[in-house]
């Protein structure tokens, strides 16, 4: 044997365990806990974005299923009783005295009670709910589109995003900063499956999944969509908004865009 | 006769065995699929359950890594069709770093991040997924392009008959030599082309039926596997499929000569004995 060989097998040898302990590294937590490594694997979700957006046109529906789809052991995930002294004595009344604040960047900022959102044109769909977590459950949900309400409240020409903010303190930090909320882009915002839904598998939305109302965007992942919606408020910006990154999981490190 | 022990007749030839497409998109491929398999680790450690058709059914998976609770004791099962197998310590009830447990799917030495951490998995996970369909779609143009299913891949109706015989010489662990061993065999052109062509293809497939999104673009993505959960079931097995492979594709690069291996697939050049009288 040459030493030339044993130089390359030792090049080899040392390489490998560089290479492994780069590796090894990375599932310590080293490496995913480098901000530049977090922003080059970022440029991903922007590429998904852009790729879903041109692949799956913007009139797309997800599937509907059959009654016969329904599951009977829907998951209730994130917060499932919101315990908030405002909010137990709205629940307590059966949300009458709730109302829904609509503003920002609208022409015509409202408050609608669930007697007047029940009283608006419906849409009523059997979807899949899609948890990033990786299980799906089906459910039949009857709403009122959000095109609609943001038609109603006239919404601007420089409104980008529509915000929702939520009764639930899923952060537990006892002040608006753990505050759940969500955002959506105009695509989502007026795809006519995109509604707030009042009435859950034919009867009055449960607390578990988000009483008195819940926002649906059928083509995203379960963390969009926004239980206990308090107040919408339509914004051009969502970075000044809490975290910046335009929801509750997304300033906890989750995609915005939540197509996969 | 056993060519490799009668030096003196033979001599050494250095054959450009693999392109430089095939070498660059390979190690690329290493990367992905390494990283690709411990950050979808994370991911399933999510939710260690794996189900059939368009919807999660809690209380039967087909599959499930879970605590158990027994008494005082607590232990880690694996269901599988209803079977319960204790995997205490490894799957469903895992041991930490620091010698304790933890309830989780798979063990931290085999997650990205190795602590729990979802959207960091997802962040490696899709990341990586676009650098393997783009290194694919390299591999497959260039493949088609020049030849190289065709010339290296595409096994003969001769080598297809005699494949029984091959698979008796690789038990024997005796590797073709000479001629023979400047192309794949038989067993190496569908080894590869399973992985290369249908595994891996179903991977981006099943991964691609689990989103949303596609989902609406795309419907039968759902109708072809059977519905998202399946896809999602479908997805787990394929990567198993493509694991049992590379541990298949690791011995066989051990046992069959190390160093000459590794050097075909880095710089092309590939060393192959043959005898003096017919070169």
């Amino acid at each position: 044997m040459s030493p030339k060989t044993l130089d390359r097998r030792g090049f080899l040898a040392r390489g490998a365990a560089i290479a492994g302990a780069t590796l090894l590294g990375g599932c310590d937590g080293d490496l995913s806990a480098q901000p530049w490594v977090r922003r080059i694997l970022d440029k991903a979700e922007i590429l998904t974005r852009v790729a879903q957006r041109a692949l799956v046109p913007a009139s797309a529906l997800a599937r509907e299923y059959s009654e016969a789809d329904i599951s009977a052991d829907f998951k209730a995930n994130g917060t499932t009783n919101p315990d908030d002294e405002d909010y137990n004595a709205l629940a307590a009344n059966g949300f009458t005295d709730w109302k829904l604040k609509i503003d920002g960047l609208v022409g015509k900022p409202m408050e609608l009670s669930l007697a007047e959102l029940r009283a608006m044109p419906a849409r009523t769909q059997i979807t899949r709910h899609d948890c990033v977590e990786g299980w799906s459950s089906i459910g039949k949900w009857t709403g009122v589109p959000l095109k609609a309400l943001l038609e109603q409240a006239e919404l601007k020409p420089s409104a980008r995003y529509i915000v929702f903010y939520c009764a639930d303190d899923l952060g537990e930090t006892g002040g608006d900063d753990g505050k759940y909320y969500e955002s959506v882009g105009l695509e989502d915002a007026f795809h006519p499956q995109t509604i707030l839904a009042y009435d859950m598998n034919g009867a009055a939305l449960p607390i578990p999944h988000g009483a008195p109302l819940r926002l649906r965007v059928e083509r995203q992942l379960g963390y969009k969509m926004a239980k206990y919606v308090m107040r919408i408020e339509a914004v051009d910006e969502i970075a000044p908004i809490r975290g910046g990154m335009g929801g509750f999981w997304e300033d906890r490190g989750y995609e915005w865009y939540a197509g996969i | 006769m056993e060519p490799q022990t009668d030096v003196s007749n033979h001599k050494q030839e250095v054959v450009h065995r693999h392109s430089g497409a095939v070498r660059v998109t390979h190690w690329v491929n290493v990367v992905c699929l390494l990283v690709l398999l411990m950050s979808g680790l994370q991911i399933f450690n999510a939710h260690p359950a794996l189900y059939l058709g368009s919807k999660s059914t809690f209380a039967d998976p087909v599959m499930a890594m879970q605590p158990m609770r027994h008494g005082e004791e607590i232990f880690g099962i694996t269901k599988i069709f209803g079977w319960h197998i204790d995997t205490t310590g490894v799957f469903g009830l895992a041991i930490t770093p620091d010698g304790g447990y933890e309830v989780r799917g798979f063990p931290w030495s085999v997650t990205l991040p190795g602590h729990r951490d979802l959207s960091m998995g997802r962040r490696w996970h899709f990341f990586f997924a676009w650098l393997f369909v783009i290194n694919g779609f390299i591999y497959l143009i260039y493949s088609l392009a020049s030849g190289h299913i065709s010339r290296d891949l595409a096994p003969s109706g001769p080598e297809l008959r005699h494949i029984g015989a091959s698979i008796w010489e690789h038990l024997r662990l005796r590797f073709p030599q000479g001629e023979e061993a400047k192309r794949y065999n038989v067993l190496q052109k569908l080894a590869y082309l399973i992985v290369a062509f249908l595994l891996l293809p179903l991977m981006l497939a099943t991964g691609l039926a689990m989103s949303p999104g596609m989902d609406a673009g795309y419907p039968f993505l759902l109708d072809i596997f059977g519905g998202r959960q399946s896809a999602r079931t479908i997805h787990f097995i394929a990567a198993s499929g493509i694991v049992l492979f590379v541990v298949v594709h690791l011995v066989m690069v051990l046992i069959s000569g190390v160093w000459n291996n590794l050097r075909s697939m880095i710089t092309g050049r590939y060393v192959v004995k043959v005898p003096e009288a017919q070169s």
